[in-house]
């Protein structure tokens, strides 16, 4: 417990879903290409706001442009003149200077106005499409990814990373592009003015980006390490809280504080190194600004004292010559807010840093590969015809058939959905290296009642697992109503197929809601019909709000065996013809289990259904047993067969 | 503001951090407020103009040096001694947290569900370690340096200075109106942003019933409104917010326009008045524009102090959330110089009742009385909801008794070291958790200084043995958090394994074979009663069959005990029982006796 572990993602045992919050895998890494196609997307959705936008920023920094010159002119054109020759005769350049400022000035508010706005709009919206596309994306997967990463990691995409790109779309990105713009912008000025005094800001910029790869680049390594720790610590906080009261029937609250404060001290090194660096970046550039500033007025007062000739871009223009008192000023105003901008543009650093790495994860999400679906079989409402014939309808018949297209013939067979069921020599493994199931064969014919029973890990969920296609066998075949389930479309296979996990899933929302989650189209009749048959009527009457109790975090207030009634209600309103149980009953006392079983019977009329069950009573009245052993069949027969037979069982 | 007196207590070590943080952040300020002065001395026409250029040059440029390296040097050190400050104090109170929540009684757990406690720990600390960082460095920086600012504006023309003290309190009230305005929306966002999230957590938890049912595209509906709703609030909040900053830069810009304007007409009149030159230390067009740099500090003072405001009230709910656990009182405490030993492992209830919640209505258990001898096998049986697993908690004090005392060896239970009773009165959970690391790692919870010797023992007992065997890496398997890697009967075994290993003087089994077969679960129970004969075993179960051969069986119905006796006493005078016996029996006479 106490080290601090870094492999502890093993290959997980594809049982159950995985809870709590993994390890972070490979914080910070940001994928080539990652930004051109987050704007791309941008530009996608947003076209006309991103112009828009773009347009705004230019404006926006003209217009700021234009105000950084005002001092300067009004100084040279208005204030120096007008001492001399009085106010009256520069009134008219001055009031026509004040205007044209309050007009930059007003596109410079509206700009900025205009753009936070529209930006507000833009940002939020990459964000929702990002939530969206992940969503969707991830209802596609396979049940394989859910196993394989921890559910903290896939919550983290949704919150941590999506939060990072809002932060890089909405203000790392604009800044970055404003900057730039207002850069170019004075680097030109101070070129047009002088080389030597543009060589002397570049030097010292040189020295600034140094400073920065150096403090940005520890600043950054902190933070990732800081996050890291920060995750792990969250890690064993969550176990810890999850486990809380078997810390206390064990009285390990001493050592769970031990441990606890190794993590706690690891964070508290990283976060106050990856702060430091963060902190101390600003003031020392500001300060090597400051430094620049003074080295700027000591070389031009060199260069005006001895009358150097000064070299610029003008010069071209005004010919070469000394460097003018103007020219100095307006350079100082220039260096200054020159450094201001790189300190500026350097405090991203680490924001766009973090926005392209969550943008990679979320980008790496979207890139999974989908669950494989080559299916062409469908599930449609059928009726018979005159001739008896099944033909397809849109009436409520009850009446359900496989549409299957043949295309060598080009003729469609409709087959009528039984719920006959049959494994032909299946053999599977999780990973190509490690098989789980070997030559199982079993025949369900419609209305028949199947049990699996076995020792823990013995492959009975496994076979259930792949007759609803969670995952696809190594070898063998599986057929529904005589039909390859390859060939049926993976939705109207699982549609056909009834299922009551292990672990109850239930989701925020009324009882009644939950219940019809079966079937979205059962009408509160039905859904309180589907309730009494699972005995569980009784007990959602005594709620407080009866059917309409919100049941929040998974049904906390709830016992386990209510949850489980539940779904069984849940399962028996979308009313399948094959049904599959696992292990469904096993946390409801043996009463309420008679009642369910009951209603269980009622309900068993023409349906196949599988249980995987250790208890003998839930399994005594089935059809067929099979007993599982390291996955194989090793017996096979009627509860009265089996016993005969004196085995295992 | 007790709230925020509750957090301050967890500074304690980074108090002297905290202090100095601000003293050079206020040098800083003061730095960096000279330095513009200095800056429109060192170089202006009339000094560029003048003979001794140079010298004034090199000796104002001095000065700013010696200034810039005061303000590099306190800043630097400002910037370290808050991170330690700031992460220290986060450190101390995720501490403090954490050790709080150790205390806690199982009703405290109860109380805060585990995820909101792992978000205490952690957003919520993180939230008020910014705001912490904030305060120490900008709260204290911002309001000195518009101070500064505006003396230095009245040094420079008191007749200029008084617009920013006009415009900078609209400004400040202008942008509170809008914070005013927003911060209901970002409340209410918060809370649809929670169950967005919820609901995504949901999606991957419940990934298999999703597509089970085939609900992708209801799921997906679901998560577009959610995240719609986000989206619109969000995008409604931010829009007001993104007036701040277009009416930051109007206040500045109209105050730099009438500045500049009044600013002009004076030099140029007072310049005119005296003959085309501007009298010896006049007002300048270099003292112009050092005001209007003044202008925009005070400015962006009042910009930042209302973001500061911003994030400090954002954390006021995080703040909340915090203080709310660390001033949760346990209900449970140890008893001071308490019992250090259990004599034996003899229980007795004196007319017991118990309720949840002191509000609630109804009692979980009520009037329970009960005998049980040292070295007896108790089991009990009753429909969910019957309040078993209430009963049992009361004996190793995870809840106390609402009325009524229990006893465990003779003393009641309120008396002993809570250590020693717990560790006596060893419980099997019914929702039992094993911890991510090794096998012999999660057995040791037990006692750690158990040796293998004796790890192999309770496994054997627990019937673990063997399947910990058939593991590649035996009883150094590693177990993923949540014991995810193992099956629900084997995280049985390892549970119940765990607790023998304390050698306690009474041992309960809260439903703790559920997943176990019929054949083990008599194994387990076989060797309960072979090897440690003198422990009182409780023991919860569905399957009459596990309690069977218990010397004493409790039924138990709505709270309270209908019918205590052994087997033989129970058939003949308990309906219920010879149901429940009957139900689970009829037709498997056979099979049972065939496997045991």
């Amino acid at each position: 417990m106490a080290e601090v572990k870094t492999n502890t993602r093993r290959p997980t045992m594809p049982k159950g879903p995985m809870r709590g919050r993994g390890m972070p895998v490979a914080k910070g890494a940001i994928k080539k290409g990652t930004l051109p196609r987050l704007l791309k997307m941008m530009f996608k959705y947003y076209k006309w706001q991103a112009i828009i936008i773009l347009l705004c920023i230019f404006l926006n920094s003209f217009g700021s442009l234009v105000a950084s010159l005002f001092t300067k002119t009004l100084v040279d054109e208005v204030i120096t003149p007008g001492i001399k020759l009085g106010l009256g005769e520069v009134q008219g350049t001055f009031i026509s200077l004040i205007i044209t400022m309050a007009l930059a000035y007003i596109v410079v508010v509206l700009a900025g106005f205009f753009w936070h706005r529209i930006m507000a709009t833009v940002a939020q919206g990459m964000l929702y499409h990002f939530r969206e596309d992940m969503f969707k994306k991830m209802q596609t997967l396979p049940i394989k990814y859910f196993d394989t990463h921890a559910h903290g990691e896939i919550m983290s995409l949704y919150t941590n990373d999506t939060d990072a790109t809002r932060q890089l779309i909405g203000q790392s990105l604009p800044t970055l592009l404003s900057s730039s713009l207002t850069l170019v912008v004075s680097i030109s000025f101070m070129l047009w003015y002088s080389f030597w005094l543009a060589l002397v800001v570049f030097v010292c910029t040189f020295a600034m980006t140094m400073v920065v790869k150096y403090i940005g680049g520890n600043s950054a390594k902190y933070m990732v390490a800081q996050q890291t720790s920060l995750a792990e610590e969250e890690g064993f906080i969550e176990e810890m809280m999850k486990g809380q009261k078997v810390v206390k029937v064990f009285t390990h609250e001493e050592k769970a504080k031990e441990d606890f404060d190794k993590y706690n001290e690891k964070l508290f090194h990283d976060s106050e190194q990856a702060h430091i660096f963060g902190n101390i970046l600003g003031p020392i550039l500001s300060n090597i600004g400051n430094f620049t500033y003074v080295l700027l007025a000591i070389i031009g007062g060199i260069l005006f004292t001895i009358q150097a000739p000064n070299v610029g871009i003008s010069s071209i223009i005004e010919g070469i010559a000394p460097i003018s008192i103007g020219m100095i000023i307006a350079f100082l105003g220039l260096s200054r807010s020159f450094t201001q901008i790189v300190n500026q543009m350097s405090q991203q650093i680490s924001m766009i840093a973090m926005g392209l790495a969550g943008a990679s994860r979320i980008f790496a999400l979207m890139d999974e590969e989908s669950e494989v679906d080559e299916g062409y079989v469908t599930l449609v409402r059928a009726k018979r015809d005159e001739n008896g014939e099944l033909v397809e309808t849109t009436e409520r018949t009850g009446l359900w058939a496989w549409k299957h297209y043949h295309k060598e013939k080009n003729t469609t067979t409709y087959i009528e959905l039984k719920g006959d069921i049959v494994m032909d020599m299946v053999d599977f493994g999780y990973t190509p290296d490690k098989q789980v199931l070997y030559d199982i064969s079993l025949y369900a014919k419609p209305g028949q009642k199947i049990a699996f029973v076995g020792a823990t890990g013995a492959g009975k969920t496994t076979i259930t697992n792949l007759i609803n296609r969670f995952y696809d066998i190594a070898d063998g075949k599986v057929r529904y109503d005589g039909i390859n389930i390859n060939k049926i479309k993976k939705a109207d296979l699982r549609r056909s197929l009834g299922i009551v996990l292990q672990d109850t899933n239930l989701f925020t929302g009324t009882v009644m809601d939950n219940i019809r989650y079966g079937r979205l189209d059962a009408t509160d009749e039905e859904c309180i019909e589907a309730a009494k048959l699972a005995n569980a009527h009784d007990f959602i009457t005594r709620l407080p709000d009866g059917y309409d109790t919100m049941l929040t975090n998974n049904g906390a207030n709830l016992s386990q065996g209510q949850r489980q009634l539940i779904s069984i209600a849940r399962a028996e309103v979308a009313d399948t013809p094959v049904m599959i149980l696992d292990e469904a009953t096993s946390s409801i006392d043996t009463r309420t289990e008679a009642l369910v079983a009951d209603g269980m019977d009622k309900l068993m009329h023409g349906r196949t259904v599988f249980v995987i069950a250790h208890r003998l009573s839930t399994v005594r009245n089935s059809d067929a047993i099979m007993v599982l052993d390291h996955g194989r069949i090793i017996e096979r027969g009627t509860h009265d067969q089996l016993i005969e037979q004196k085995g295992v069982y | 503001m007790n709230m925020v007196k509750t957090l301050l207590k967890s500074v304690r070590q980074f108090k002297k951090p905290s202090l100095i943080t601000p003293l050079f952040m206020v040098l800083e300020a003061f730095c960096e407020c000279l330095i513009p002065f200095f800056m429109a001395k060192m170089i202006n026409e009339d000094v560029l103009a003048s003979p001794d250029a140079m010298r004034t040059i090199l000796t104002y440029g001095l000065v700013l040096v010696l200034l810039a390296v005061v303000s590099l040097t306190s800043g630097v050190l400002a910037g370290r001694f808050a991170a330690k400050a700031s992460c220290g104090f986060a450190s101390n109170l995720r501490h403090d947290l954490f050790y709080r929540v150790q205390k806690f009684s199982f009703s405290n757990v109860d109380k805060f569900s585990t995820s909101s406690l792992v978000t205490r720990l952690t957003t919520d600390v993180t939230n008020v370690q910014q705001s912490y960082q904030m305060c120490l460095r900008i709260a204290i920086r911002v309001p000195l340096q518009f101070i500064f600012a505006i003396i230095m504006s009245f040094t420079i023309n008191h007749k200029l200075a008084w617009i920013f003290v006009v415009i900078a309190p609209l400004i400040l009230v202008v942008l509170l109106v809008i914070i005013r305005y927003v911060m209901p929306f970002f409340r209410r966002i918060f809370k649809k942003y929670d169950a967005l999230n919820n609901s995504i957590q949901e999606n991957v938890g419940g990934i298999r019933v999703v597509k089970s049912f085939v609900r992708e595209d209801y799921e997906v509906k679901k998560l577009q409104k959610a995240a719609g709703e986000v989206r619109d609030d969000f995008t409604k909040a931010e829009k007001i917010l993104a007036l701040n900053n277009p009416i930051m830069s109007l206040f500045i810009n109209v105050a730099v326009l009438i500045i500049s304007y009044l600013g002009a007409t004076f030099i140029i009149n007072d310049g005119f008045s005296h003959g085309g030159v501007l009298p010896e230390g006049a007002f300048d067009a270099a003292q112009l524009s050092a005001l209007t740099t003044y202008g925009v500090q005070i400015l962006s003072c009042c910009m930042m102090f209302s973001m500061v405001f911003v994030m400090i009230t954002m954390s006021f709910e995080s703040a909340r959330r915090i203080s709310e656990v660390l001033n949760e009182e346990s209900d449970i405490v140890s008893p001071e110089n308490g019992v250090k030993e259990v004599k034996n492992g003899s229980i007795r209830f004196e007319n017991v009742s118990f309720k949840y919640a002191k509000t609630a209505h109804a009692y979980a258990l009520s009037d329970i009385d009960l005998d049980i001898q040292s070295g007896e096998t108790v089991g009990i049986l009753g429909g969910t909801g019957s309040s078993k697993t209430t009963l049992i908690q009361l004996l190793p004090r995870l809840y106390d008794a609402t009325e009524g005392n229990v006893y465990v060896g003779g003393v009641n239970v309120k008396d002993y070291d809570l250590d020693t009773l717990r560790k006596e009165v060893s419980i099997v959970l019914q929702k039992n958790v094993l911890f991510s690391g090794t096998i012999k790692e999660n057995l040791r919870w037990g006692n750690e200084n158990a040796t293998d010797e004796e790890l192999v023992r309770v496994c054997k007992l627990a019937q673990a043995d063997e399947f910990i065997r058939s593991f590649p890496d035996g009883y150094d398997h590693y177990i993923e958090q949540g014991g995810t890697n193992v099956s629900g009967g084997q995280k049985q075994r390892l549970c119940i394994a765990r607790a023998l290993l304390r050698k306690p003087k009474v041992l309960i089994l809260d439903d703790s074979t559920s997943a176990v077969d019929t054949k083990t679960d008599a194994l387990i129970r076989h060797a309960f009663k072979e090897e440690i004969p003198d422990t009182t075993k409780i023991i919860i179960a569905q399957r009459v069959g596990s309690v069977e051969h218990a010397d004493k069986i409790l039924v138990m119905d709505g709270g309270k005990i209908i019918a205590c006796g052994n087997h033989a006493e129970l058939m003949a005078g308990s309906a219920i029982y010879r149901e429940i016996y009957e139900a689970q029996t009829r037709k498997s006479e056979q099979t049972e006796g065939g496997v045991a």
